[in-house]
């Protein structure tokens, strides 16, 4: 199952794309409870957000982004854009996700 | 991890060796990998390692709870009306590493986003707004009831 529930809205002129990914997002700096030890880093670097052949955003990010984060913006476009995000972690892992904005 | 440890060091090794870090970090290294500016403890080193000085504008909005009762889950929205406005950052001053995200505008993108965002304890969020080569800033305090960084 994939790690993005991506929606893309159109409103008018704009497209209000809001993407939720399930990502442990950890500090690093988190102890487990019950071991003691410390969590390793473990969170989302960059999102790249592309309409059709267009970039319309790039999130990068530190670990302080909440556990399943969630990212919402707009941009000019029309219903029928190719929405596709795809996102990369700090361990080199990767997903992606596409939506038709309607 | 070798760049993370180099800078706790030169954190340690004080003002002077700030200026170098500082020096070292340039805004094509930020750029390119993001990591200096995240891996930075301070406010103050985060904006350096970004190369950015902000002036405080009026024309940033952040859109932020002023108590949060769960620091784990901020929700942050960010827009400005400052025309070209091509990045925006969102930063904690009192967590462990200030810089908790950097927006780049792409083609046709309106100015603005939103997301969520974990606080230690309460704490001054800033946004960043990068337009030209001009950087603006505005800040609202957030209290924090339980903070987000716990076990």
């Amino acid at each position: 199952m994939s790690s993005i529930k991506l929606k893309a809205k159109v409103e008018g002129d704009t497209v209000e794309v809001k993407a939720l990914i399930t990502h442990p997002m950890e500090t690093g700096q988190r102890k487990d409870k019950k071991t003691g030890e410390l969590v390793p880093a473990h969170w989302i670097k960059e999102i790249i957000v592309s309409a059709g052949d267009k970039t319309v955003m790039t999130a990068n990010w530190g670990a302080s982004v909440s556990k399943n984060p969630y990212l919402a913006f707009n941009y000019k476009g029309k219903a029928g854009d190719k929405i596709k995000l795809s996102w990369t972690d700090s361990k080199g892992e990767k997903d992606s996700a596409e939506a038709d904005a309607a | 991890m070798k760049r993370r440890t180099f800078l706790q060091g030169t954190l340690a090794a004080g003002v002077a060796g700030l200026a170098v870090s500082a020096g070292l970090l340039t805004p094509r290294m930020v750029m390119a990998e993001g990591g200096g500016a995240f891996d930075a403890k301070t406010l103050d080193d985060a904006l350096k390692a970004m190369a950015l000085t902000p002036e405080e504008s009026k024309d940033i909005t952040i859109k932020a709870p002023e108590i949060a009762e769960n620091g784990a889950v901020v929700p942050v929205e960010i827009t400005t009306t400052i025309a070209d406005a091509k990045e925006i950052s969102i930063l904690v001053e009192n967590n462990p590493t200030p810089l908790a995200a950097t927006f780049i505008l792409g083609e046709g993108a309106t100015a603005g986003a939103s997301t969520r965002i974990k606080m230690g304890k309460t704490s001054n969020v800033v946004a960043l707004v990068k337009a030209g080569d001009k950087a603006y800033s505005a800040k609202q305090e957030v209290k924090v009831t339980i903070g987000g960084c716990g076990g």
